[in-house]
């Protein structure tokens, strides 16, 4: 069975897995991950909210080299394959800034139409899979 | 109050010095900041430092000397300078001290920033994913800006081509052998559209800057250059900044609006005024959008300003004209005080052949990095 990288910030393995952030109670202001206060008014009558699924891509770039520690990736700087990022606009709610599964910069688009997924991100020495949350074109 | 003069500027050459510390490069650059304005380390009444990578700063007085003087070290980030010239200048303008010095020092390792996420309040997750990475942000805003104002990415290379040109003037930089568009264009993508050669690199060096009451600054220089403003921001509600996991539907503008609009309302002077500019130029993009966001400009003007040289040292609005980050890379606890240190050479008439035309009045800086913290100084003759 794999493990999500951070358990805390979305509902899967459910199915359909959705982010986790906040919502403030007072002025409506979602934040993510879930924020004790809200930024906006700091307010800190915060709830727990599910986030939509389904986005569009405000903007994009790459990750052209390997990331520093703590990046959980196995890779070596000589296996490592590039991947996209994204902030992606979830409804009218919120934009969260999360990695793409597309990483060719002629298929990335602005306003493109996208979803959560999550996707492989390591595999230990057990074989044990860790997975994370990204966004793929729908 | 008090007004501000800057009467002494010193600086150890940015670049790779192995075997030498931070603290040793400090004391150069203090150094030749008092040899600039006449005056020894005993006479300095207090002291302001900042550094990433010492933690104490202070430490710096077992190597000039024990004097007893009040020390205060502060921390910003990128901003880390911008700190040091504010503590360093309030302090005279409300009449606690009348002659102090800023510092500046660091010695970064090779290669892109990089720490614990949990230090400065991210989840680790965030690291673990492969998203606190400094330049990431930058692609990502430059990309957008792009997209959004007709800027190509042509211009980031010419940007990044000027700066490293300005570089090869400029006996303290770290970069100075000019590199061509093409090679600039064709180099790795680092952070689309950002390519290798289009981003500064964390390095190491020094800056110092001694300050005095404005009305003893003539015993010390005949080109006292007076410290205006010196504003700093951190990010409001809406504006999508670096090293953020999410951002809210309605944007508000960047900190670097924010600071440089108080910075020219605090020192009763317009944008249009301003002779000579130093901006963050992280990337060659950042250096784009700051133009724009501290307002020199509208955006998209870009485009056309950089593509007719007005941004060049014979240009009207001349930027980073020591070839900026791009070209001397990025101590952060120094950058900002190299900032100061080049508007007091231009606004003297001291900056040999890298010098603008003309009788330069006004010069502005500007500072920008995490975690949405931005900085502006207006310095003028």
């Amino acid at each position: 069975m794999p493990r999500a990288l951070a358990p805390e910030i979305s509902t899967w393995p459910d199915p359909d897995p959705q982010l986790l952030g906040s919502r403030c109670r007072d002025c409506e202001a979602v934040a993510f991950p879930a924020h004790r206060r809200c930024p906006r008014c700091s307010s800190r009558n915060v709830a727990e909210t599910t986030l939509p699924r389904r986005g569009t891509l405000v903007s994009w770039t790459t990750q052209g080299f390997l990331p520093g520690p703590p990046y959980a990736g196995r890779e070596t700087a000589a296996t490592f394959t590039p991947f996209g990022v994204g902030l992606v606009q979830l409804d009218d709610v919120v934009r969260i800034e999360g990695r793409l599964t597309e990483n060719d910069p002629s298929k990335l688009h602005f306003g493109m139409e996208v979803e959560l997924t999550m996707v492989p991100i390591a595999v230990d020495d057990d074989g044990t899979e860790t997975v994370t949350f990204a966004f793929r074109a729908v | 109050m008090n007004d501000v003069a800057i009467i002494g500027v010193g600086l150890h050459p940015f670049g790779r010095f192995d075997g030498k510390s931070a603290i040793d490069m400090g004391a150069d650059a203090v150094q030749a900041a008092l040899d600039d304005a006449g005056l020894q380390w005993k006479d300095m009444q207090f002291a302001v430092g900042g550094s990433w990578e010492i933690a104490n700063p202070d430490a710096i007085v077992g190597t000039l000397g024990l004097t007893g003087l009040p020390f205060t070290n502060v921390f910003n980030a990128c901003a880390t300078a911008a700190s040091a010239t504010q503590v360093c200048a309030d302090s005279i303008r409300v009449g606690r001290f009348d002659i102090g010095i800023a510092i500046g020092m660091d010695k970064h390792p090779r290669g892109a920033f990089t720490v614990d996420p949990t230090l400065v309040g991210m989840p680790r997750w965030y690291g673990e994913n492969g998203q606190y990475l400094t330049t990431q942000f930058f692609g990502m805003k430059a990309n957008k800006y792009l997209h959004d104002h007709g800027i190509s990415q042509r211009t980031l290379a010419k940007v990044a081509a000027k700066n490293y040109r300005n570089g090869a003037l400029n006996p303290n930089a770290f970069r100075r052998k000019p590199i061509d568009e093409d090679t600039i264009l064709d180099s790795p993508v680092l952070n689309y559209s950002l390519t290798h050669y289009m981003f500064c690199a964390p390095d190491e060096g020094a800056a110092a800057v001694v300050m005095c009451r404005a009305d003893m600054a003539h015993r010390f220089t005949r080109t006292p250059v007076y410290v205006r403003a010196v504003e700093i921001r951190t990010r409001r509600y809406g504006a999508y900044e670096v090293n953020t996991t999410f951002a809210p539907v309605d944007e508000d503008a960047s900190p670097t609006v924010y600071a440089s609009r108080a910075a020219f309302e605090a020192a009763g002077i317009a944008p249009e005024e301003v002779d000579v500019v130093q901006l963050q130029d992280t990337d060659a993009g950042a250096e784009v959008i700051h133009m724009a966001e501290a307002g020199f400009c509208a955006d998209g003007d870009q485009e056309k300003l950089i593509a007719e040289g007005h941004t060049e040292i014979g240009g009207r609005l001349p930027v980073n004209t020591d070839g900026g980050l791009i070209a001397n890379g990025e101590p952060i606890g120094a950058s900002g005080l190299r900032q100061v240190h080049e508007l007091v050479r231009q606004l003297r008439g001291e900056a040999g052949d890298r010098q603008i035309s003309g009788t330069p009045r006004v010069g502005f800086a500007q500072l920008y990095g995490a975690p949405g913290t931005a900085a502006a100084t207006i310095l003028t003759t």
